[in-house]
């Protein structure tokens, strides 16, 4: 049985880094365990992708394209998944954990009498089988899963998550076999586009080098009696403006919005960082005004080199959390930042 | 036109608490897990809400919350869920556990919900967290959804509205957007992210009208059985703790200096 590789285009028509990532991934399972490696691509037009990869030894390359496989679209991602799973005879199969690929291959396991696993941080092989690492409870705790592939027929599944392998690099000459995917009853579902804050207001950086989280001690009453947000939200503006840095949020601070109080209007429940926000990866980390708590923390896990400003020496930073905890207040500290950074 | 919603969510430990991994004799567990203080999933949580918000504006709407879970600590979440929003329940008696697996999960799910009576399949609005707080696989709704034979489905939703169109549904996508779609109508599912309506505050009346169903639910609870050629080994917590240098009583133009050598270096 083969491992089949599976990923999409972006709109570009090229692939994303963390299906270059799932690449390296792939050809690492596939030299362990000994067996043909094959590519899967999904895409509108796939020729950029195919030739971006061509060199990575793969035994063969299936496409499913064209302009019904370009949004991304739970009911044709679906299907033209198992259909390169079929193509591809694939006992095994690797892909990027991206948003696409996460929301269709749950289905595509099911449809094939396969499995899944999500989310992998780690892929080992031991016994002639994949082991891979996840994380459990909301990166609380890591575990290895294991699946006797003997008691169901289809595909095992992996998807990778971000940043847990370097881009393949291999492109070369490639030219993948198309396989046809009929659309009868998948177009039920149309996508409209893309909603997205405007260039300036775009404060969610993936790729950025560090992530500003701010807390809901920017909007609570300062030693003056009084709550400052409007000039919060500025420095904040500022700051980011300055660094090109990405902005995360504590739940309490979004939270505050559909409570009613005066808020940092900028901010979403996207920018939610934690047990149910997200959980970025930057090399850097700053946390302003933002207590620590562990809810809060676990969306920390993949933050490499963590400070924090906060007026009390005694929160959750300082007991482990952070590399540096900087007992100041946060309004003081970024105005000075932010002028440091302008000259 | 009136919808059908079910919601799949299940319980978790109460983020507050924490977490040890130990070795039970069916595999990993956590640490006195059958006394932590358990709350409703909270992605399954946004989903219920918006359920009910949706199914009240609507005519002859219906909700049913399926939930597996042990049966005891479901029945105590439930007494403080009940208070938040209408629904029926439907109760599987089996493990809550984040090391299960999703497949197996989803058919014990799909099997519940096959055997609601009154569900009007061309109705139905699969409901339920894009992720859990325990396993985290972002993966059970999508497997119950095809059971089900439904192939629109929608993943870290914050939006559905209903329009003469069909139903708008705005679904998180890398780097803070979101994808616009419209589906036709039901049958579909819906994985919800946060949702935009805040936790409801506590009604006892709703409790009240709940309960009638929820205890008859839980005494009717079915054993699930979750399958086996699964397991999760060496689970393991993190070395979290860093050694924290606290910087007191340093001015602010030397923080400030130290924070932007930090961050350009
Ligand atoms: C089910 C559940 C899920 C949760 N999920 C999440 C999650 O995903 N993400 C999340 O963030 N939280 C989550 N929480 C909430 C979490 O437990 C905390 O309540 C929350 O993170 C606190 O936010 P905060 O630190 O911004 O606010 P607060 O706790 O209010 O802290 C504000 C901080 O600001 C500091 N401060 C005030 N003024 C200044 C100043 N001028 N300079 C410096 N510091 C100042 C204060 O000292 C204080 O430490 C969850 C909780 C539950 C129960």
């Amino acid at each position: 049985m083969s491992i089949l590789y599976l990923a999409h285009t972006d709109d570009n028509g090229s692939l994303p880094k963390a299906a270059l990532e799932a690449l390296t991934a792939a050809q690492k399972l596939a030299a362990d365990l000994g067996r043909p490696l094959k590519i899967g691509l999904l895409g509108a037009d796939v020729q950029q992708a195919a030739q971006s990869i061509g060199g990575c030894n793969a035994e063969a390359f299936f496409s499913v394209s064209g302009e019904a496989f370009g949004p991304s679209r739970y009911s044709t991602d679906a299907a033209a998944c198992a259909a390169l799973c079929s193509a591809a005879e694939a006992g095994i199969v690797i892909a990027p954990a991206t948003l696409r690929l996460a929301r269709c291959l749950p289905g595509t396991a099911y449809r094939l009498g396969g499995r899944i696993d999500t989310n992998i941080t780690a892929l080992d092989a031991a016994d002639g089988q994949p082991l891979p690492t996840r994380w459990y409870y909301r990166q609380r705790m890591s575990g290895q899963v294991q699946r006797d592939t003997q008691s169901f027929s289809g595909p095992w599944i992996l998807t990778l998550a971000p940043g847990c392998a370097a881009p393949a690099e291999c492109p070369g000459q490639a030219a993948p076999q198309a396989v046809d995917v009929p659309l009868d009853g998948l177009t039920r579902t149309t996508v409209t586009g893309v909603k997205q804050p405007n260039v300036d207001a775009q404060t969610i950086r993936p790729d950025a080098d560090l992530l500003l989280v701010a807390g809901a001690g920017w909007t609570k009453k300062q030693n003056d009696g009084q709550a400052h947000v409007k000039e919060a939200g500025e420095l904040l503006l500022d700051f980011l403006g300055k660094t090109k840095s990405s902005l995360g949020s504590s739940k309490s601070l979004v939270d505050l919005g559909s409570e009613g109080q005066d808020v940092l209007d900028f901010l979403t429940h996207l920018h939610q960082v934690g047990q149910t926000g997200s959980t970025p990866r930057h090399p850097k980390g700053l946390a302003t005004c933002c207590h620590g708590e562990e809810p809060h923390v676990v969306g920390w896990r993949f933050i490499n080199e963590r400070r924090a400003v906060n007026l009390d020496a005694g929160c959750g930073w300082a007991h482990g959390k952070a590399d540096v905890l900087y007992v100041a207040d946060a309004f003081d500290v970024m105005k000075k930042v932010n002028e440091l950074l302008g000259k | 036109m009136s919808y059908h919603i079910v919601v799949c969510g299940s319980i978790v430990p109460d983020p507050l608490q924490t977490l040890t991994p130990v070795d039970g004799p069916q595999g990993p567990a956590l640490k006195n897990e059958m006394m932590l203080p358990a709350v409703l999933d909270p992605w399954a949580g946004h989903a219920l809400y918006e359920a009910a918000n949706l199914a009240a504006r609507h005519a002859d709407c219906r909700v049913w919350l399926v939930s597996l879970g042990p049966k005891a600590k479901l029945q105590q979440v439930m007494m403080a869920v009940a208070q938040k929003a209408p629904f029926e329940l439907v109760a599987v008696d089996g493990p809550a556990s984040g090391f299960t697996d999703s497949f197996a999960v989803a058919e014990a799910l799909a099997e519940a919900i096959e055997g609601i009576a009154d569900l009007d399949r061309d109705k139905l609005l699969l409901f339920g967290g894009w992720q859990s707080a325990s396993r985290g696989a972002g993966s059970t709704i999508q497997m119950v959804a095809e059971r089900l034979g439904i192939v629109d489905q929608f993943q870290g939703v914050d939006q559905l509205n209903i329009t003469d169109n069909g139903l708008e549904v705005l679904e998180r996508i890398e780097g803070g957007s979101w994808l616009t779609s419209t589906v036709q109508g039901a049958p579909a599912a819906f994985g919800w992210a946060t949702g935009e309506l805040p936790e409801p505050p506590n009604n006892p009346q709703v409790g009240m009208m709940n309960m009638k169903t929820i205890m008859p639910a839980l005494q009717k609870a079915k054993p699930a059985a979750l399958g086996n050629g699964f397991g999760v080994n060496n689970v393991s917590l993190p070395q979290v703790v860093r050694e924290t240098r606290v910087v007191k009583d340093m001015p602010v133009d030397d923080i400030a200096r130290e924070l932007v050598d930090w961050i350009q270096g």
